[in-house]
């Protein structure tokens, strides 16, 4: 397996600050705003985010996560059994602009499930996707308002996001995966 | 007929032999037996070394379910069964329809058994004690044990008047013919069906509890002592308890006697955990402490025979709820090998014990006449090969029905042949 | 981690691990129940039937109710055993659902073992809603569930069942789960409705339940049968309401508030009074909407795993 770096821990930093100041330019300000991760990495993304936004309009923002666990399409076809968590966002989303965060843009199944969690917990006024990488090979019609990098792949590399949260540092790497003949999943 | 079994040794408990010898047969009848005997001209050899030649097993418990239950079991599939298993004789138990308590309904099996697998195996009924097995009036002993009743039961059932358990016993010793017991206080057992314990708790399956069984010995020893003339015999006896008085009883000199199951002396009662509706029998399989009771009985004496209680159902009757299924199991296939690999194997009895209580006892219990190997008697022999690994299939049993908890099982020890009436069958 | 079995058949046996990993995926589920939108995805195109040979409204509805929020597909049976043939039933029941191509069976019948008896003719995955005196999972699982979410945890928690031990699998649910997940239980009941070598499966026993108050956390009241009074067991209702009758008075006498669950439905002012039935300290309430998130734990891990 050969890695390369693409985010250290600065770069991290700073792209994450500049999807920040994104967010805010676009949506004018913190106004009707929530900012929901999906679990687990996104959650993180999430909360740094809001953080972020907080020091620059001097605002709190609600932070909402999403468990897409129930919603996956391919709950039945693995080996192992994911662990169902908690969706936890403890307000009501209906009216808001909600940013959908996730770590890494791929298939879109994700995304795809998160839609259908999202909706089934009210009917927000608007839905934006923000995604640290986007790596291509889309399966399904979707793409992202705010992006920290687009980095593209063959399906036999992988991208690795790494977050203090749970990980030793902040970084992204691109692997190359031996060709197992499986497919690739994120 | 015209045989020679060559090298065999013979385990005889009548005159104590244990010996290797050759026994030459003709016509069914034993005509020499000696040390070595070269093959005389127009005889069949049988190379028996290695295996054991004992005087005809008899299963003293056994339902074969006709007249009445053909579906389950006929005369003709349970001799089958019985002679596949290594048993010449086999005694029938009454709970037919109609019951065997008049003398037609005797006749008929005793008849019919002569008829079925050549006549090798002989068939000997149990009358009722009781008009249809009802417990109130006594069947017609005398007229029954002249069609060859060779004991009375209500088996099934306890006899649970003690009045007429006294009455049975009574007129039974008239014609020294036993009580066979089904020892049940029924009234303490109503909707059980395992042992009462830690594990019917467990399960939450109504319990029977196990001084149902003693309950009963105890009061029919004390009726025993009141007409001290009759036999009692006491059926498929599982507790520890029941066991204590029957030992006490002997040793008082009182003439009761006893048989257990290959299962209550091999299962226990955790078992039943399974669900699988072959565990379930009545009495019900017991704890650890009563099969090592058993074992000790079976050691010291106090139990005189193994019988095996074959209760033939159908897979359709079987294959239902626990609480819903049957009582009981088919036993005549598995019983020799159950006795070699858990008695005898396992060192609670020796070969020559083992033959008494499957053969030697049980005849004597019932009356029967002793089978002596002399020149000039007629052959009644069961043929052990006592190292045989086999494993119990419950779909290759012979028996109608095949409903056994030992499917599977891996056993030492096997009758592979049998000689009666001038017949024989080997596998 | 997973479940070991593919079925849900009892509690005895089953470890701590997978007691605990039902529990922990059934508050995600007690979330879903707080939504506007109540369902979620992970059964949608699976076919679940529930058998219920006995009749029982609640259970029924809680898991069907469960069901249908999984997005499974939902087909119901009941009948009582009394109205057909004895064991043929059950077996071609199975056979039935075998034919049908139903993926979860849900089971409720008279008999101990029927869902073990369902579980071996069967390839769906059969979960016990209750055999006869023997297991009723689900309910052992939400009483814990209950439990652990009044008092955080289940160990070293101090619960008594109260009532006919004997041939309650309510009973012997919760002794096995919280038996396993490390609590004391104890029952107190009549001496004839306490079964035997009880004390074997680790539970002490009382029959006053003076005796037992002081020294609990919890006590679960089991419903009382009247057919238990005809078949001898206990002599009259009046008496048993006297003595094992849970009443605010009794309760009362113990050194702190003690929590009040039944598994319903309730006799009330028999086993219950109705007041204490109603009070600040009865988590009845609780225990059947938790029974819900219970049930689609256990639906949604026996229907997802492979």
């Amino acid at each position: 397996m050969i890695k390369t770096k693409i985010f250290d821990s600065e770069s991290f930093r700073r792209t994450v600050n500049r999807l920040a100041h994104e967010v805010v330019e676009r949506n004018k300000g913190t106004e009707n705003l929530a900012i929901v991760g999906i679990r687990t990495r996104g959650e993180y993304l999430a909360r740094r985010l809001a953080k972020k936004i907080e020091e620059i309009e001097g605002k709190t923002v609600q932070v909402g996560i999403l468990d897409i666990t129930l919603y996956r399409d391919d709950l039945r076809g693995r080996l192992d059994q994911p662990q169902l968590k908690s969706t936890e966002i403890l307000f009501d989303i209906t009216g808001k602009v909600v940013v959908l965060v996730d770590d890494v843009l791929f298939t879109g199944r994700t995304i795809r499930s998160a839609l259908n969690a999202l909706t089934d917990l009210g009917r927000p006024a608007l839905i934006e996707l923000l995604v640290l990488i986007d790596r291509g090979h889309r399966e399904l019609p979707i793409k992202a308002e705010f992006i920290g990098k687009n980095i593209p792949t063959s399906l036999k590399q992988e991208i690795k996001v790494m977050m203090t949260e749970t990980d030793s540092e902040d970084g992204v790497y691109l692997a190359d995966v031996e060709d197992d003949g499986k497919e690739l999943k994120r | 007929m015209k045989l020679l079994l060559k090298g065999g040794r013979l385990v005889d408990p009548a005159s104590g032999r244990d010996e290797t010898v050759d026994i030459q047969i003709l016509d069914g009848r034993i005509e020499r037996i000696a040390g070595s005997i070269s093959l005389p001209k127009g005889f069949e050899e049988i190379d028996l070394r290695g295996k054991i030649v004992a005087p005809g097993f008899i299963d003293m418990h056994v339902h074969l379910r006709e007249p009445g239950y053909e579906h389950k079991e006929t005369i003709e599939s349970g001799c089958r069964s019985a002679a596949a298993g290594g048993f010449t004789a086999v005694c029938c138990m009454p709970n037919t329809n109609p019951a065997i308590d008049d003398e037609s309904v005797a006749r008929y099996v005793h008849e019919k058994a002569k008829s079925v697998c050549d006549g090798i195996v002989d068939v000997y009924p149990i009358g009722a004690a009781t008009k249809g097995r009802k417990g109130t009036e006594l069947a017609p002993m005398a007229e029954l044990a002249q069609a060859g009743a060779v004991g009375f039961s209500d088996d099934g059932s306890p006899i649970a008047s003690a009045e007429i358990m006294r009455r049975a016993l009574e007129y039974s010793s008239m014609y020294g013919v036993p009580v066979i017991q089904h020892a049940e206080e029924s009234t303490m057992t109503q909707d059980g069906c395992m042992n009462e314990g830690v594990t019917s708790t467990r399960l939450g399956i109504l319990g029977i509890p196990p001084i149902a069984e003693e309950l009963m010995v105890v009061r029919d020893i004390i009726l025993l002592g009141y007409v001290p003339k009759a036999r009692y015999h006491v059926a498929h006896i599982s507790t520890k308890g029941a066991l204590r008085h029957v030992r006490k009883a002997k040793s008082d000199g009182m003439n009761i006697t006893c048989e257990v199951t290959p299962h209550h002396f091999t299962l226990q009662e955790e078992v039943v955990a399974s669900f699988d509706t072959n565990t379930k029998m009545n009495p019900p399989l017991r704890t650890k402490e009563d099969v090592a009771a058993m074992k000790e009985g079976l050691r010291d004496g106090t139990i005189d025979a193994i019988a095996t209680d074959h209760a033939p159902h159908t897979i359709d009757e079987k294959e239902v709820e626990y609480t819903q299924a049957p009582f009981g199991i088919v036993g005549l296939e598995t019983s020799v090998g159950l006795c070699m690999t858990e008695l005898v194997h396992k060192k609670v009895l020796t070969l020559m014990q083992m033959i008494q209580k499957l053969s030697t006892n049980p005849r004597r219990i019932l009356s029967l006449p002793a089978i002596k190997f002399n020149e000039g008697e007629m052959a009644n022999i069961t043929v052990l090969d006592p190292d045989l690994d086999w494993t119990v299939d419950s779909a290759m049993l012979r028996s109608k029905s095949k409903n056994s908890p030992f499917d599977g099982y891996r056993l030492k020890g096997k009758a592979i042949g049998i000689i009666n009436n001038g017949k024989m069958l080997f596998s | 981690m997973k479940l070991k079995s593919r079925h849900l058949l009892g509690l005895d046996g089953m470890s701590r691990e997978e007691i605990t990993l039902i529990l922990d995926t059934a508050i995600s589920f007690r979330e879903i129940l707080d939504r506007p939108i109540k369902k979620v995805p992970p059964l949608q195109g699976k076919t679940v039937v529930n058998l219920f040979f006995e009749s029982s409204t609640r259970t029924r509805i809680s898991f069907e109710l469960a069901e249908r929020r999984l997005s499974a597909d939902v087909v119901s049976f009941s009948a009582a055993t009394s109205s057909v043939g004895k064991g043929e039933t059950l077996k071609d029941t199975a056979r039935n659902i075998e034919a049908m191509k139903i993926d979860m069976v849900v089971i409720r019948h008279a008999a101990a073992g029927s869902s073990h008896f369902l579980s071996r003719v069967v390839d769906a995955n059969v979960i016990n809603a209750g055999d006869g005196g023997h297991e009723h999972p689900t309910q052992g699982l939400l009483d814990m569930y209950t439990l652990r979410e009044k008092f955080g945890s289940l160990e070293g928690l101090r619960v008594c069942i109260v009532g006919d031990i004997t041939h309650s699998r309510v009973a012997r649910s919760n002794i096995f789960g919280l038996t396993t997940m490390g609590a004391h239980v104890s029952v107190c009941g009549p001496a004839t409705l306490i079964p035997r070598d009880l004390e074997q499966l680790g539970v002490t026993v009382y029959h006053r339940l003076e005796d037992v108050i002081p020294e609990i956390d919890a006590l679960n009241v089991l419903r009382i049968q009247l057919e238990r009074q005809k078949s001898g067991l206990f002599p009259s209702l009046r008496e048993y309401h006297r003595f094992f009758g849970v009443t605010k008075e009794k309760v009362s006498k113990g050194p702190k508030p003690i929590t009040i669950m039944h598994p319903g439905p309730i006799n009330r002012d028999v086993e219950l009074s109705a007041d204490l039935a109603d009070s600040e300290h009865s988590v009845i309430l609780q225990q059947v909407t938790n029974g819900v998130a219970i049930r689609m734990a256990v639906l949604y891990l026996l229907g997802t795993s492979n």
